[in-house]
């Protein structure tokens, strides 16, 4: 194992949990839509513990994305998490509302009431997908920072990365760009959070509920995601040659996706795999299989992973800078040592076994689905 | 510090240290009790697996739900501590981030996803999964948890020890060398060991003490009864193992954070035949005269017992804290220590070799100018971080804290010992049912009482470390990122109001779920 095929393999695994993180943002899809899918406090109660059984994976998947960020590539850590600070303050906020609202909501003595804890889950159901959907679209759009390693030997001011602006992370989302493909995986997790219910929850009345808005989730997905590919691909991008020097490259991205063919090959089969199962739910109604999450989650997955490595493969810079050309941040820059990608390569051997406990776990837990007998009669947030 | 930064805003680094203070000390209120009723309810749960007795599912279920509510919020407050060190500690991010990522990583991928994973078996899986599984994922989601603080420890600990990496001019950064000297170091081990095992401490008081408000009550007595005696016992077997283990630990600080004892002990000056001091008089809200001073006012010591505790040897030497100013004295290496003043000599040469090697790389130097520049810079490594002292004063840790805490740790482990006889002098002897009052009352009291001492293991760890956020390698001020104060001042309050706030609404539900007691599928 080479030192570049290390950090191209490192880059891989990020992005794997990138896009295993948007599918799972199912769970806030679907608490997006608490008050609108649920009619009854019952039917809320559904929904609530329905996407409460697979909640810690969304949010475990998170750490774990920031942890192996930290371990592979800490110069982006310690950019942008340092730097875009508001923006990644406001994300973890709207995740702690989240992790305590499914066990406090409907216990006795919760000081708030359940309604306002509902309100939490809703606020991370919109609050979550939008910010880390824009913190995805600064991969491609940049963001305003410098970096400058010989600062550590600068006793007046020894940090190496500043951002050049005192809004710190919140003037990424001034950027129209960064907002379409924020609202986009807002969307796309609505229509995720939508296909997971279907799936998961047995309720006729609430099914009745989900096909407008699907319908409707689908429509604005469709428009704001179509809209920021066809941008991406015409968008300039910078590029770094052997001497690890950044340079402008005109269609950078377009680029990427026709050297790089079967990234090209990926998003497409996720693209249609994502249209087919939402075209499918829609034109069949109540008489699916309800089985359409799965098509539509590889696809998303495929999607986003395709995108992800088409931002940092192909000598690209996944962290462009907008204030320093030279201070974008690239695999070969901003990676860990050979000898930590190697030890932590070792330790990625045991992500197959890890998910294969996750799998057996789930299809345990989610055999028989979640209907309001359940939620009344056994253990239940 | 004021004079050297002058574009670091130095509130944003007391804050920053404020924010990781409140967001760590929150964080332990919940951690060790999720912990400790791991263990308790896996070993419940087992009594039900082989005796199928569904009195003990029910005892599991109750101890499940009140682990469930606490839980949430260990959750809640750990997914800030990780993204912190990146928020507001980017430059250390960077600066270690090779070795220090790594821990976080593993974690993440062997120990979350574990708990994660079974914990949503264990609370929703009764019907769902045979009873062996079932037992499976309960003790799977406290060994995750367990896994966690194994990770975790072990990137604290390299932040008291750094072992396994070298500085890497060219990257400007510590990379790793050796992964078995970080995850193994037995400094790692040690911590482990001492802060898991306190941590049952908490599970077990817990047990006990809501145990003896049902008996009190006069209800639940079955119930109560069964959980007082596993409690009492995983309570006096862990109160024990904490003594041994901190032991263990004490003896590893005063090996590589000689200042860290001093302070602890607030010697001022050392020597041989040392004794350790029970009590003595010390101004907590101001750091003491320790350069004039001999010793602190009316001690009360035990002879010899702070030289076996920091050497394992009755007349061992141990430098207290002008000793370590003046250096000159044989340290654990066998070596002679310098003063800090050359300290932070070398570390003033260290860094500059640092600056002109880069400059000179830049500029296309010769070979022969960049190697005379490393040849400089690795000899004065050791003391990198000193270079960005400018008193000695900065390098003497606040004492007060670091004196009181570590004798309220002690002074509350070794109450604990005896409480917990008491208990089982009562459960084995007596009839704990019928223990007088004042038994049930001074285990409600012990619930606060074991949590100060678990917060203030704490804060000798982390106090005890100050200046440093990497001992000898990176004080906190260049570890800090480069933001407003203001934003993290309102960061902080932001935290400070959300977390008090959800930890009234915990102790709330915990507290009506104790009242409303237990539901019995099972004829009591």
């Amino acid at each position: 194992m080479t030192y570049e095929f290390l950090q191209q393999y490192w880059w891989f695994l990020v992005s794997l949990l990138g896009a295993l993180l948007v599918f799972l943002m199912f769970v806030q899809g679907a608490n997006s839509l608490v008050w609108s899918l649920g009619a009854t406090e019952t039917e809320r109660r559904l929904i609530v513990n329905s996407t409460g059984r697979k909640w810690e994976f969304t949010f475990t998947t998170l750490v774990t994305f920031g942890g192996a960020f930290f371990a592979s590539f800490p110069l982006f850590y310690s950019t942008s998490f340092g730097g875009a600070y508001w923006l990644w303050m406001l994300i973890l906020l709207s995740f702690v509302l989240q992790a305590v609202s499914y066990e406090f909501q409907n216990k006795l003595g919760n000081l708030l009431g359940a309604r306002t804890f509902q309100l939490m889950l809703i606020i991370n159901g919109f609050m979550g997908p939008l910010l880390l959907g824009g913190a995805v679209a600064t991969f491609f759009e940049g963001s305003n920072f410098i970096v400058e390693k010989d600062k550590i030997t600068d006793m007046a001011s020894p940090v190496i990365s500043q951002w050049a602006n005192a809004s710190h992370g919140l003037d990424a989302l001034l950027n129209p760009w960064v907002l379409v493909l924020g609202v986009a995986v807002f969307f796309l997790a609505r229509i995720l959070g939508i296909l997971y219910v279907i799936n998961n929850v047995n309720d006729e009345n609430i099914r009745s509920r989900t096909s407008g808005s699907l319908v409707w989730a689908t429509i604005c997905f469709l428009l704001l995601f179509v809209t920021y590919l066809v941008h991406l691909l015409l968008k300039d991008g910078y590029a770094y040659n052997a001497d690890g020097l950044i340079l402008v490259e005109p269609n950078k991205y377009l680029n990427n996706f026709l050297s790089m063919w079967y990234l090209l090959v990926v998003l497409l089969v996720g693209v249609i795999l994502v249209l087919y199962g939402i075209i499918k739910e829609i034109v069949k109604g109540k008489s699916s299989n309800r089985k359409s999450i799965w098509p539509v989650g590889i696809g998303v997955v495929l999607t986003v992973l395709a995108l992800l490595l088409c931002a940092g493969w192909n000598h690209t810079a996944y962290y462009p800078s907008t204030a320093d050309l030279q201070s974008s941040l690239t695999i070969a820059n901003s990676c860990s040592s050979e000898f930590t990608l190697r030890t932590m390569a070792i330790v990625s051997l045991l992500i197959p076994f890890v998910l294969a406990y996750i799998i057996v776990a789930w299809r345990k837990i989610d055999k028989k689905k979640l209907d309001k007998d359940e939620i009344v009669n056994d253990e239940a947030y | 510090m004021q004079e050297i930064l002058s574009t670091i805003d130095t509130g944003t680094i007391e804050w920053s240290r404020a924010q990781f203070a409140l967001t760590a000390i929150y964080h332990w209120l919940f951690v060790p009790l999720t912990l400790g009723l791991a263990v308790i309810m896996g070993i419940m749960e087992t009594c039900y697996y082989r005796t199928k007795n569904v009195f003990w599912r029910d005892v599991t279920k109750f101890w499940q739900k009140l682990f469930g509510i606490n839980f949430a919020m260990g959750v809640a407050t750990g997914i800030i501590l990780e993204f912190e060190f990146g928020t507001n500690w980017s430059n250390y991010s960077w600066f270690v981030g090779d070795i220090f990522g790594a821990p976080l990583a593993i974690e993440g991928i062997v120990a979350f996803f574990m708990e994660s994973t079974f914990v949503a078996v264990m609370f929703f899986g009764w019907k769902k999964v045979s009873a062996g599984f079932h037992l499976a994922a309960t003790w799977l989601t406290g060994l995750g948890a367990t896994i966690s603080a194994w990770w975790i420890l072990v990137a604290n600990a390299w932040m008291q020890n750094p072992v396994g990496c070298e500085f890497n001019p060219d990257t400007m950064r510590n990379e790793m060398v050796s992964f078995a000297d970080v995850a193994l170091s037995p400094f790692a081990v040690d911590k482990f060991c001492h802060t898991v095992i306190s941590a049952w401490i908490i599970g077990a008081v817990f047990t006990v003490a809501v145990s003896g408000w049902y008996l009190m009550k006069r209800r639940e007595i079955p119930l109560a009864k069964a959980s007082m005696k596993i409690g009492a016992i995983v309570g006096i077997v862990a109160a024990m193992g904490a003594a041994i283990t901190g032991h263990h630990s004490a003896y590893s600080v005063a090996q590589v954070q000689p200042m860290k004892l001093a302070a602890m002990e607030a010697l001022y000056n050392g020597g041989t035949d040392q004794s350790l001091t029970g009590i003595a008089l010390i101004n907590p809200f101001e750091q003491p005269d320790y350069a004039n001073q001999e010793e602190p006012e009316l001690k009360i010591a035990v002879p010899y017992a702070l030289s076996f505790l920091a050497t394992n040897d009755l007349h061992g030497y141990v430098p207290g804290i002008n000793d370590i100013i003046k250096g000159g004295y044989t340290n654990a290496d066998g070596e002679v220590e310098p003063s800090l003043e050359e300290k932070i000599e070398r570390g003033q040469l260290a860094i500059n070799a640092l600056a002109a090697y880069r400059q000179a790389k830049k500029d296309g130097a010769d070979e022969a100018t960049l190697t005379s520049y490393l040849s400089t810079l690795s000899s004065n490594m050791k003391y990198f971080g000193y270079g960005y002292i400018r008193s000695v004063d900065q390098v003497v840790p606040f004492i007060p804290i670091n004196f009181y805490a570590f004798r309220m740790m002690v002074g509350m482990g070794c109450l604990l010992i005896l409480f917990f006889a008491v208990i089982l002098f009562f459960v084995y002897r007596k009839d704990i049912a019928r223990a007088p009052k004042w038994l049930y009352l001074s285990a409600l009291a012990m619930i606060l009482l074991s949590y100060i001492a678990s917060e203030c293991g704490w804060l000798v760890a982390e106090f005890g470390r100050q200046p440093w956020t990497i001992q000898d390698m990176l004080p906190t001020w260049v570890s800090v990122s480069h933001l407003q104060s203001s934003s993290v001042m309102i960061t902080f309050f932001i935290f400070l109001a959300l977390f008090t706030t959800l930890l009234a609404v915990e102790l709330s539900i915990l507290v009506k779920q104790i009242k409303k007691g237990p539901e019995y599928e099972a004829q009591v």
